[in-house]
C-alpha cells in the first residue's frame, strides 16, 4: 500500500500535500514546538485501540502531558467524561474549524488563536475537505494529523499503515513527551 | 405552443426594497385582475434585484470554504494552482472560485428541475390544454402558489400561465450560468449571492412542476391522509410480470399505469419504482410499488427481479444499460436528456418493438412518447416474464466464498468506499466461511458500486455484499404515506401562531438524496424523534423513502405512527423532489395566510418574516447531487438553516455563524428602531453533522428564532438541551446564548441553567419585534 497516496483513492491532492510522519520524533517535535497547540478529536477514535488499550486513553495521555486542550465533536464528549477528563470545548468539526481560519479569534481560553491543529477520528472525506480549509484559509496554522491513513490536505500526517505499525508510532509520541 | 403574450419592460424602477434596470419579461396570456393584491417591490427579480437581502445574511453567515481540489480546471489557461493566496490566469482567487463552482452545481440544479418542469408542463399542456385549471380551492388553499406568488408577483390560474413563469426560471437560470463563464464575477460574495438566485428559481421551477401534475394528473391534493403505498422489495410479487421504472419524470410511468388500468391487466404486473418516479407514481396509482431510494439501483437490478427497464431522467445510474443487459433484461429511456446512445425507436411500431425485445435482438431503445413507452413496457414484459428466471447476477453462497478467496487484501475496495467500509476484512472473514461481516455492511452500504472496478482480481464486491444480505433484501416490507402535495392553508391558520411563537418546537424537513454515512436507518430514527418530541416532520424524495424503511418496536414504520397533517407530531411526506417547494411554500404561507404579510412580488420582507419567525430546519442527510446545493440555497434565501451530513462538505463551503461575536447578533426592533441583541439564532445557515447525534442536537438549537416568546425558547432550549444530555453529555455551554429573560428557562432545568448562567456574566435583555430590514421599523429613534 502506497504510503503517500490519499488513502481514499480519487482524492488526489493538489501541489502542497501534507509531509509524511514517518517517526514519532516528528510528531513529538511539532507539538513542543508548538506555542498553542490544540487537539480537535472525531468520533472515529473509539473505534481503535492501540497496543492493548483504547486510543482515547492514548489521546487523553497525550494531552495531558503535552498540556494541549481538546475539543471533541459530535458524541465523542462522554467518553471523555467518563474518564474523567472534562474536554476544553465541546464543538462541531467545522465551526472550530472555522474559528481557526480568522486569526483575531482569541481562542477557547481568550488567549488567542493556535499554531498547530492535531486532527484525529474525523471521517476521511469531512477531515480531508476540513484540512483543506485550513491548508488554504489558515496559514498560521499547522495541521497535523493522528490517524492510520494519509491525509494530503495536512501539514504533516501519518502514511497509510497498518494499524499495528500505527499504533506503535501513536504510543511513542506519548512516550516521547515524558512525563 | 401558443402563447399569446404581453410584454413588460421595465428599463428603470426604483422602489422602497429594490433597483430595477433593464427588466424584460414575457408573461404570456396572464390575467391578473382576479388577484387584486397590491404589486409587491420584487417581482420577477433580476440577479441582482436580491443581492442587499443575501449580503444581510452573508454578513452573518460567512463562507468557511473548504477546497475540494487546489485548482481551477474550467479553462484553458489552467490548470491554475489556487493554493494559499495565489490567483489563477484569470485573476480569480481560491473563495470566488470555489463559489463560483458551488454557483455551478446551482445552476444545474435549478436548470435540472426546471428543465423537468417544462417538460412535464408542455406534455400536460398538450394532453389538458392551456387553459386547465389550477386550483386547490376545493381542498381549503387559496394561495396555489406561494413561490410563484412571492418571486413573480403573479398568480397562476392555468397551465398556460405557468409557461411564462418557466420563461422567467429559464431566462435567469441563463444568466446565471454566464456569470460562472472565465472573467465575469470575480467576487466571492457576489457569487454567492447568485448561488441564491439560483436556488430561489431553483424552487419556482419545482414549484410549477408539482402544482402542475397535481392539477392533472390526479395525485393527493394537500390530503393528510393521503394512502399508505407499498415499499421495498419483499412487497413485490415475484410470480408477476415486474416493471421497473427509475427517474423522475412521472408521464412514462404513468402511462403503464394507464395501459395496464385500459387493458384490465392492473393485476396482473407489478409496477415497481426507484427514485422520484417511484414515489410520483404511488401519487398516481395506489397499485404501485417502491423499492427504496437511488442506493437501490445496483441492488435491485442484480436481483434480477425486474422483467423491463423504464428509465426517465435525473439520478439515473448511467451504467443501468450494462447492468439491465447483465440480466438480460430490456431497457426503455424515455427523455431526451437521458438517451444511452440507444436507437430512437418513437415512431416504430409498438408490435415491432415488442418483437424485438422478446426475440432478445434487441436490447434497449429510446421511445420519447410516453404513452407508446407505456404500452410497450407492459407487453413487453409480460411476454418476457415467463421466459426469466429472475435469478439476477448474484453469486450464490458457494460462489460467494470462492469469489472471497480471490481476495489479496489490497484495500483498494475500501479506498474506493465513500463510507470507508471494511470490506477486506468482511471478505477475508467470507472466505473463510463467515459471511456476518459482509452482512452488516448491507445497510451501510451507498450502493454505489465503486469497489467493484477498484478490485484488481475482479472480484463483484458489491454483489457479495447483497448476496449476503439476501435474506433482509426480501424482508423489506415498509410503507410510506403518499405524498400529499402542498399544505393547506386551513392548516398553516391553526399551527402559525404556535410556530411562530415557538410553542410547536419547529418544522423539521428530511429531504434529499441518499449518500448517507450509515445508511437509511438514521433518517427513520430521526423523523421519529422529532415527530416524538412534537415538532412537525416534513419529508420528500430518497429521504421519504429512508424515513419509512424502518420499523419501531412494535413494528411500525414512522408513517404508520404518526399522522401525515402538518401539525405537531406530524410526519408528512410532501412528494418527490419537486415537492420540495410545498416545504418552502409552508414557510412562505405562515408569513402570508396567518400572519397576512403582503406576499406578492414581497421576497425581502416574506424572507425576513420566516428568518427570523419560524423555526424551520432542512435537514439533507445523504445530500449528494447538484439539485440537493439548489434547493438548499433556496432556503437559504428564505432564511431556514440546512444541515447536511458529513459528506456534505465536498458541497466546498458552509454557511457558518460565529456565536462568540455579539457583534453580528444585532436585528432592529421593528417597534422601536432600537438595534437590539438577540443571541445566535439561527447560528448557522448551512452546516455539516459529523453523526446524526450531532446533528439532531444542531437541528434541535437552529430552530430558535429571534422572535421566540418566552414559553416558546423555553419549549425549544429544553428540547436542545435534552438531546444534548442524551446523545452528547451534559448541559450545552451555549446555554446563556439563547436564554433572554429568567422566563426563557425551562421550568424542569431551572436549577441547572440558573447555575450555568451564573457562570457566564449573563444579563436579561429584551425580545424585539425582530428585522433586518430597516424599511419595516415603525418608528425610528
Amino acid at each position: 500500500m502506497p504510503m503517500n497516496e490519499s488513502w481514499q483513492t480519487a482524492e488526489v491532492p493538489g501541489p502542497k500535500k501534507a509531509s509524511l510522519i514517518v517517526k514519532p520524533d516528528i510528531a513529538d517535535a511539532m507539538i513542543r514546538r508548538a506555542k498553542r497547540p490544540i487537539l480537535i478529536v472525531g468520533h472515529g477514535i473509539l473505534e481503535y485501540d492501540v497496543e492493548g488499550s483504547r486510543l482515547i486513553d492514548c489521546l487523553i495521555g497525550l494531552a495531558r502531558k503535552a498540556k494541549i486542550p481538546v475539543v471533541v465533536t459530535a458524541s465523542t464528549n462522554k467518553e471523555f467524561l467518563a474518564r474523567n477528563f472534562p474536554p476544553a470545548a465541546i464543538m462541531p468539526a467545522v465551526d472550530i474549524a472555522n474559528r481557526l481560519t480568522d486569526p483575531a479569534w482569541k481562542g477557547l481560553d481568550g488567549n488567542g488563536s493556535y499554531d498547530l491543529a492535531i486532527f484525529v477520528g474525523l471521517p476521511y472525506a469531512m477531515e480531508s475537505t476540513i484540512l483543506s480549509g485550513l491548508k488554504h484559509f489558515a496559514p498560521g496554522v499547522k495541521t497535523m494529523t493522528l490517524d492510520c491513513v494519509y491525509q494530503p490536505n495536512a501539514s504533516w500526517s501519518f502514511p497509510n499503515s497498518t494499524i499495528k505499525d500505527w499504533a506503535a508510532s501513536v504510543k511513542g509520541i506519548v512516550s516521547n513527551l515524558g512525563d | 405552443m401558443r402563447r399569446n403574450g404581453v410584454n413588460l419592460k421595465i428599463e428603470e424602477l426604483t422602489t422602497g426594497g429594490a433597483h430595477l434596470k433593464n427588466l424584460n419579461i414575457t408573461i404570456g396570456s396572464i390575467n391578473q385582475d382576479t388577484w387584486d393584491e397590491k404589486q409587491g417591490p420584487t417581482p420577477f427579480p433580476s440577479l441582482t434585484t436580491l443581492r442587499s437581502w443575501d449580503k444581510r445574511l452573508l454578513e452573518r453567515y460567512k463562507p468557511f470554504y473548504m477546497p475540494f481540489c487546489d485548482l481551477c480546471c474550467l479553462c484553458t489557461y489552467g490548470k491554475c494552482d489556487l493554493t494559499g493566496k495565489k490567483r489563477g490566469a484569470c485573476g480569480i482567487s481560491m473563495p470566488a472560485q470555489q463559489s463560483r463552482t458551488v454557483l455551478i452545481s446551482a445552476c444545474i440544479g435549478a436548470a435540472t428541475h426546471t428543465s423537468h418542469s417544462r417538460e412535464l408542463l408542455t406534455y400536460l399542456t398538450e394532453k389538458f390544454g392551456r387553459d386547465h385549471p389550477i386550483s386547490f380551492a376545493d381542498v381549503g388553499i387559496e394561495v396555489e402558489a406561494p413561490i410563484t406568488r412571492l418571486v413573480c408577483g403573479i398568480k397562476p390560474a392555468n397551465l398556460g400561465d405557468l409557461e411564462a413563469v418557466l420563461d422567467y426560471c429559464e431566462n435567469q437560470i441563463t444568466q446565471l450560468l454566464a456569470v460562472a463563464h472565465t472573467g465575469q464575477e470575480g467576487n466571492n460574495l457576489d457569487f454567492e449571492s447568485k448561488i441564491f438566485h439560483a436556488g430561489m428559481i431553483d424552487h419556482v421551477g419545482m414549484e410549477v412542476a408539482d402544482i402542475a401534475q397535481i392539477s392533472t394528473l390526479n395525485f393527493p391534493r394537500a390530503d393528510p391522509e393521503a394512502g399508505l403505498a407499498d415499499l421495498g422489495l419483499g412487497t413485490v410479487d415475484l410470480e408477476k410480470p415486474v416493471i421497473l421504472v427509475i427517474g423522475h419524470n412521472v408521464p412514462p410511468a404513468a402511462s403503464i399505469i394507464d395501459y395496464l388500468r385500459d387493458n384490465s391487466l392492473q393485476s396482473a404486473v407489478e409496477v415497481t419504482g426507484i427514485c422520484c418516479t417511484a414515489l410520483d407514481v404511488t401519487r398516481y396509482s395506489s397499485k404501485a410499488k417502491i423499492i427504496g431510494p437511488i442506493s437501490w439501483q445496483l441492488r435491485y437490478i442484480r436481483s434480477g427481479v425486474p422483467d423491463v427497464i423504464v428509465i426517465d431522467e435525473q439520478c439515473v445510474r448511467t451504467d443501468t444499460l450494462e447492468e439491465a443487459a447483465l440480466i438480460h433484461t430490456p431497457l426503455i429511456a424515455t427523455s431526451e436528456k437521458n438517451c444511452l446512445g440507444l436507437p430512437d425507436r418513437t415512431h416504430d411500431a409498438v408490435d415491432e418493438i415488442v418483437e424485438g425485445f422478446v426475440s432478445g435482438t434487441v436490447t434497449g431503445a429510446l421511445i420519447l412518447d410516453p404513452e407508446k413507452a407505456g404500452e410497450v413496457a407492459v407487453r413487453t414484459a409480460r411476454a418476457v416474464a415467463p421466459k426469466q428466471k429472475k435469478v439476477g447476477t448474484l453469486p450464490t453462497k458457494e460462489q460467494l466464498t470462492e469469489l472471497a478467496k480471490k481476495c489479496t487484501q489490497c484495500m483498494l475496495c475500501r479506498r474506493a468506499c465513500p463510507n470507508d467500509l471494511p470490506l477486506p476484512q468482511a471478505i477475508k472473514a467470507a472466505a473463510a466461511g463467515n459471511l456476518s461481516a459482509l452482512d452488516e455492511l448491507y445497510d451501510d452500504c451507498l450502493g454505489c458500486g465503486r469497489c467493484e472496478p477498484a478490485c484488481a482480481q475482479k472480484i463483484p464486491v458489491h454483489s457479495l455484499i447483497v448476496s449476503t444480505a439476501g435474506r433482509k433484501t426480501r424482508e423489506d416490507t415498509f410503507c410510506l404515506r403518499t405524498g400529499r402535495g402542498p399544505i393547506q392553508d386551513t392548516e398553516i391558520r391553526k399551527v402559525g401562531g404556535p410556530i411562530v411563537l415557538g410553542e410547536i418546537p419547529g418544522v423539521v424537513a428530511f429531504v434529499g438524496c441518499a449518500n448517507y454515512p450509515k445508511g437509511s436507518r438514521e433518517v427513520a430514527e430521526m423523523c421519529m424523534e422529532f415527530a416524538k418530541r412534537r415538532y412537525i416532520v416534513c419529508t420528500s424524495g430518497c429521504s421519504a423513502m429512508s424515513a419509512g424503511m424502518y420499523r419501531d418496536e412494535e413494528g411500525k414504520t414512522a408513517y404508520e405512527r404518526y399522522s401525515g397533517a402538518f401539525e405537531a407530531g406530524g410526519i408528512v411526506n410532501v412528494g418527490s423532489c419537486v415537492a420540495n417547494s410545498h416545504i418552502a411554500g409552508a414557510a412562505i404561507k405562515i408569513a402570508s395566510v396567518f400572519a397576512k404579510r403582503p406576499l406578492r412580488g414581497n421576497y425581502e420582507e416574506i424572507a425576513d418574516y420566516v428568518y427570523n419567525r419560524v423555526g424551520a430546519v432542512g435537514v439533507a442527510w445523504g445530500a449528494m447531487s447538484q439539485k440537493a446545493v439548489a434547493i438548499a440555497a433556496g432556503f437559504w434565501r428564505l432564511g431556514i438553516p440546512v444541515v447536511v451530513g458529513p459528506h456534505g462538505t465536498k458541497y466546498r463551503r458552509m454557511l457558518l455563524g460565529r456565536a462568540d461575536k455579539d457583534e453580528d447578533w444585532y436585528v432592529h426592533d421593528a417597534r422601536t428602531g432600537g438595534k437590539v441583541y438577540v443571541g445566535p439564532v439561527p447560528e448557522h445557515l448551512f452546516f455539516a453533522a459529523e453523526t446524526k447525534e450531532e446533528a439532531m442536537v444542531m437541528i434541535a438549537k437552529l430552530t430558535m428564532r429571534p422572535n421566540d416568546t418566552s414559553k416558546g425558547r423555553a419549549n425549544k432550549l429544553a428540547h436542545y438541551i435534552d438531546l444534548h444530555k442524551r446523545l452528547v453529555g451534559g448541559i450545552p455551554s451555549d446555554v446563556y446564548l439563547f436564554v433572554r429573560t429568567h422566563t426563557d428557562i425551562p421550568l424542569t432545568m431551572k436549577d441547572e441553567i440558573e447555575r450555568h448562567l451564573a457562570g457566564k456574566d449573563w444579563k436579561e435583555h429584551p425580545i424585539p419585534d425582530p428585522t433586518l430590514l430597516p424599511r419595516l421599523i415603525h418608528r425610528k429613534v
